[in-house]
């Protein structure tokens, strides 16, 4: 994919320019305002840049200097948009088919079976929208815009209107569909826990401009991006593999290149590639490592850097093989005078390591195996 | 009970009135969407001008309008001379005319109503249908006009009853020809200037009643199985 596109708004100018791979779930982050829904609009063909050029899998979708413009139904786009946007006057049934019948048989690679499948709305099929839930309606949505066989899904904050239950019950699918229909998703959000979640790569939006492109790991790890770390539940990323399921203690040992992480077990096959999150307050430092203690994860590590934070906490970034990131009290740094290069320890414990092992959302769907009732299914409970 | 059956005088009025307000709604109402849609979808100079003119029919005397319908469309007339000429088609004193006379009077609420309706429709779900692969026509017809029926409905409703009881410009321009022109306004205008004429006009003013009332309700039904429709 690659974006280069100018429009001015009113007062507000988009000037936006980033490629990334259509591969997996890419998200644009940004707070509100940044435009983000703006150039996925553009990208759909519902909103015309001034200048600049829309290239998805190879094939130009606008380009100011060729004078291409696609109209939105000729570039093959799905959109799923924050509010559904069902069609009030048409059953599910309809609604889902409302673009498969426009589609040549030949050019669909998912048929209405599979769909309704799934994403689990068999018993809906025939209602209308205004008897769905919200969580129903987004994924009627999301089975309708599947259904035209797009070559690229486009997602604005799917889960933004939606309450945390009908966020974890969203969720899984939109994990799914990357998954099983290698289908690269183009998703919008300011939710950066949803993103860590779901995502591969990112893209920083910043009024209007693409401050940053690359994988969740390389930008986690990266100081200079305040947007990603000014937030309570910021933390770093590892990419991991099934190393090993221990049943004796019940543990799944995954192998990153710091190590192993031991988290609680589940079920996936050994190599399995597993994206796990640590959120900075779930990790504490220990210049000794510790012994007759709970904490199930010591890695021995250096300090690259010391960013302070905001009242009376900083935040210690790690190298242990992988970046990792500890959120302490300046209080706590000075007892221990850490300073940037020392060899420390750093503890984490195996509940609060969230990952997005496939497997994890069906275990969850079947109810609560593992203790994390938090807003989002990834989340764990550390208290 | 004598006083059931309608009289030959009656019938006549009755079923010319339901073929002038019918046709002149199913005429118009095309055009109706059509100017609707230009009015509330696209700016183009001289907007204000087009509106004021369809709304011309609400402000002035329909004496006027029938006046000028004559001058336009009676058989000398600009266009009906042409239309005399080219289609063989006479307007002037025939139903047909009539019909043309109802329309022009309705058409200013028939607009209004379908417009508001138009306007309604989120514009959001046609974005929506955009990106599912419908081209801006089909769009249209599936999405758009489907969400406006309620206002359709009430649009069509107001101009039939708008036409069942357009006088003034009917009698100018088609004037008052029994079985052809003389619908039951006119008749039972025709009834209310002869003496010994009371009864007949009270009983075109019953049918009168009764044609308004089950327009009302027809409309009312219509428009309750949309609305359950949307409900599921």
């Amino acid at each position: 994919m690659d974006i280069r596109v100018k429009r001015r708004q009113g007062d507000f100018s988009i000037d936006a320019a980033f490629r990334t791979q259509e591969v997996g779930v890419t998200a644009l982050f940004g707070r509100s305002g940044a435009g983000k829904t703006s150039i996925i609009n553009m990208v759909a063909g519902l909103v015309r840049p001034d200048s600049g050029h829309i290239i998805v899998n190879g094939r130009p979708l606008f380009d100011s200097n060729t004078a291409v413009d696609v109209p939105p139904e000729k570039r093959r786009i799905g959109y799923i948009f924050q509010e559904g946007r069902l069609f009030p006057h048409l059953s599910v049934r309809s609604n889902l088919t409302y673009g498969l019948r426009l589609i040549a048989e030949a050019e669909r690679y998912v048929n209405l079976d599979q769909v309704v499948h799934l994403l689990g709305i068999e018993h809906l099929i025939d209602r209308r929208p205004a008897r769905l839930s919200g969580g129903e309606k987004q994924r009627v949505a999301i089975g309708r815009a599947l259904l035209t066989s797009p070559s690229l899904l486009l997602m604005d904050e799917p889960l933004a209107s939606l309450d945390a239950a009908r966020k974890a019950e969203v969720l899984p699918f939109i994990g799914r569909l990357s998954r099983e229909f290698a289908i690269p998703i183009l998703y919008v959000s300011h939710a950066l826990e949803e993103i860590l979640n779901l995502a591969d790569a990112m893209v920083v939006l910043e009024g209007g401009r693409a401050v940053a492109v690359g994988s969740i790991e390389a930008l986690m790890s990266r100081p200079d991006l305040p947007l990603l770390t000014d937030c309570s539940d910021c933390g770093a990323v590892l990419s991991t593999r099934v190393a090993l399921h221990d049943r004796r203690s019940g543990l799944t040992h995954l192998s990153f290149s710091g190590g192993i992480l031991k988290v609680p077990g589940f079920d996936a096959a050994l190599g399995t590639k597993v994206r796990v999150r640590i959120e900075a307050r779930n990790v504490a430092i220990a210049l000794v490592p510790p012994q007759q203690i709970s904490v199930q994860n010591i890695l021995r590590g250096s300090i690259t850097e010391i960013v302070p934070g905001t009242g009376s906490l900083i935040d210690v970034r790690l190298d242990i093989g992988g970046s990792l990131l500890a959120r302490i009290t300046a209080h706590a740094r000075e007892d221990l005078g850490l300073m940037p290069g020392q060899e420390v320890f750093a503890l984490i414990k195996s509940v609060a390591v969230m990952h997005d092992a496939p497997g994890w959302h069906e275990q969850r769907s079947n109810c609560c195996r593992l203790p994390a009732p938090g807003p989002l299914p990834f989340k764990a409970n550390t208290d | 009970m004598e006083f059931l059956e309608l009289t030959p005088l009656e019938i006549e009025a009755l079923k010319l009135s339901l073929k002038v307000a019918g046709w002149a709604v199913a005429g118009s109402l095309p055009i109706g969407i059509l100017v609707a849609w230009v009015l509330a979808r696209v700016q183009f100079p001289g907007k204000s001008l087009v509106d004021g003119l369809i709304h011309l029919p609400l402000v002035l005397p329909p004496v006027v309008i029938g006046y000028l319908l004559l001058v336009l469309f009676g058989r000398r007339g600009l266009v009906g001379s042409w239309l005399y000429d080219t289609l063989g088609i006479t307007l002037a004193f025939t139903w047909k005319g009539a019909a043309l006379a109802a329309a022009i009077m309705a058409f200013p609420l028939l607009v209004r109503a379908v417009r508001l309706s138009l306007e309604a429709v989120d514009r959001e779900l046609e974005s929506a249908a955009r990106t599912l692969g419908a081209g801006p026509v089909r769009v249209f017809f599936t999405i758009t006009l489907p969400l406006m029926v309620p206002g359709i409905i009430a649009g069509m409703l107001l101009a039939f009853a708008r036409s069942l009881g357009e006088f003034g410009a009917t009698i100018t321009f088609v004037s008052n020809l029994r079985s052809e022109t003389q619908t039951l306004p006119l008749a039972l205008y025709t009834l209310t200037q002869i003496p010994g004429g009371e009864q007949g006009a009270m009983r075109l003013c019953v049918i009168a009643v009764g044609l308004g009332m089950f327009a009302l309700v027809a409309s009312e039904l219509l428009a309750r199985r949309f609305a359950a429709r949307m409900e599921g």
